[in-house]
């Protein structure tokens, strides 16, 4: 599968997962990874992957075709973005595949799945990552 | 060291678009008008500060003012490169360094700006590629969870840029001089779930210029001299919520507004209570909201009566944006920050025209926020 950024995402026995930092001095995580800790400003940092369900924290619906450098396609659909928070480790901002304001609610859970956003030039789709509602959770 | 800074020149070109004219010709024209309001001219300044975000270097602009060799120092912090100019010349004389100089601030964007590039932010490619890299996005995503936390209705948004559209209708030198009704705002292209096309400020055009000195000395220039009583800036805390940021902490922490106006309220000796007049950021109306309470002009949650009371307008208790903000005068990146000032100095002074608070205020505030989690405060008195 190809990504946008193949630094984003590790192989966990659970299927893919965001790969994050983790401070070996006071357990802060960054997404991506980063060398430095924000948190206590050490440089311990240990790659670590994130957790790949969550819930969401808020939301908005992205409503017009981005400038560049956006390079989904010229066609635009609006689609959905947020930020999940992955218990115990962060808030990560993240593009949503639910782009129906009504279907998406503080709280609500969610996980992880890699989705195409764009098309290359050789015609195979390029991947980022999105998070979902747990539909089955909900119903 | 001295005892405070006054401003007793502003001078301000226009916001809006105004073709044919370079951002670095506003900011000269704008220069002239704050040099003749203190009947001073440029070879009086001892330095200058001044910033613009994509409208040419500040220090440039000695080629038509004067080449007086005059230490000029170019200031660049996003939206709060207006206030960081500011305060580095509120420094610059505090300290005893200068008596006497001149801030800049000016801007030309063009329609639609702005393309960032993620790298100048730390930020990989693709988080722009993948169209994360937009500022709407953030705006939309706090005011969201803003609304759910204090359980205030998005109805709201609406009447607040109603309300900057009435002011700017009444301020000559905005961009946006026509009334829109709330119901038209809240009808708008959705921009950015909840927030509409109209609940946003547009790049623009623009500049202020403010003459400063000892406050000592300000009677020899203005017989009206407004005084910097507190100014201050700060940046993002680990915790905090802020635009452009691929992740946040877990924990929450106040944002750098809080900090910033508490700092700049301690400084000045003045509680937030005291204000008669605020300019706060309001790069859309959600963040008006927000910054209401953030800045401690009021508590979390208490806007929504506040705003539907009319506590807020030119005649209110409590007259927020009375030159009609970001919304009606748009965003000119190094220009905005001043902009407030120049608004407060005006109301201070009783200079404000149709747009005037007719109880003359003693205390004006200023805010801006701006990427990547940066906030500047002014306590202004007369």
């Amino acid at each position: 599968m190809r990504l946008v950024d193949d630094a984003l995402v590790t192989d966990t026995p659970d299927g893919p997962a965001l790969l994050g930092s983790r401070c070996s001095a006071c357990a802060a995580c960054t997404f991506p990874r980063q060398a430095g800790c924000p948190r206590c400003t050490g440089a311990s940092m240990m790659d670590t992957p994130l957790a790949r369900h969550g819930s969401l924290w808020t939301f908005t619906i992205q409503g017009f075709r981005p400038k560049d450098p956006y390079t989904g396609p010229e066609e635009f659909e609006p689609f959905g973005v947020g930020y999940v928070e992955l218990p115990g480790q962060l808030l990560v901002a993240t593009r949503l595949t639910e782009p129906d304001p009504e279907a998406l609610e503080i709280g609500m859970p969610m996980h992880l799945e890699l989705v195409p956003f764009r098309t290359a030039d050789d015609g195979e789709p390029v991947h980022t990552f999105a998070f979902a509602p747990d539909r089955e959770v909900r119903a | 060291m001295t005892d405070g800074v006054a401003i007793v020149g502003i001078g301000m070109h226009r916001f809006g678009r105004t073709k044919g004219v370079s951002g670095r010709a506003q900011a000269v024209h704008a220069a002239r008008e704050a040099l003749r309001d203190a009947g001073l001219a440029f070879s009086d300044m001892q330095f200058g500060f001044g910033g613009s975000h994509s409208a040419g270097d500040a220090d440039t602009l000695v080629s038509e003012l004067g080449l007086t060799g005059l230490p000029f120092i170019n200031v660049a912090n996003g939206c709060a490169t207006g206030g960081s100019a500011l305060i580095s010349a509120d420094a610059a004389i505090r300290s005893g360094q200068h008596d006497l100089g001149i801030v800049i601030g000016f801007d030309k964007h063009p329609r639609g700006a702005f393309n960032v590039d993620p790298a100048e932010h730390g930020i990989g490619s693709w988080y722009g590629e993948t169209g994360m890299m937009v500022t709407t996005q953030f705006f939309g995503m706090k005011i969201q969870r803003y609304l759910h936390d204090h359980d205030i209705s998005p109805d709201v948004l609406a009447v607040i840029a109603e309300k900057s559209f009435r002011n700017g209708s009444l301020n000559p030198n905005a961009w946006r001089r026509d009334t829109l009704t709330a119901a038209e705002i809240a009808a708008a292209t959705m921009i950015s779930h909840p927030l509409t096309q109209y609940m946003y400020c547009s790049p623009g055009e623009g500049a202020v210029a403010l003459v400063l000195c000892r406050a000592d000395q300000a009677r020899r220039y203005s017989e009206e001299p407004v005084f910097l009583r507190g100014a201050a800036f700060r940046s993002r805390r680990y915790g905090s919520f802020e635009v452009y940021a691929p992740w946040i902490a877990a924990e929450r922490a106040e944002s750098p507004t809080v900090q910033a106006s508490q700092a700049a309220f301690e400084a000045a000796g003045i509680a937030p209570s005291e204000v008669d007049i605020a300019q706060i950021q309001d790069t859309e109306s959600g963040a008006e909201l927000m910054h209401m309470a953030e800045t401690g002009l009021c508590e979390h949650g208490e806007q929504e009566h506040l705003i539907r009371a009319g506590d807020n307008e030119i005649e209110g208790r409590l007259p927020i944006n009375t030159d009609g903000g970001c919304i009606a005068n748009g965003e000119p990146v190094g220009a905005s920050g001043l902009r407030q000032i120049y608004e407060n100095a005006l109301q201070l002074r009783g200079d404000a025209g149709a747009h005037q608070v007719s109880t003359r205020p003693h205390v004006g505030f200023t805010h801006v926020y701006g990427a990547p989690g940066i906030s500047a405060c002014t306590v202004l008195t007369r």
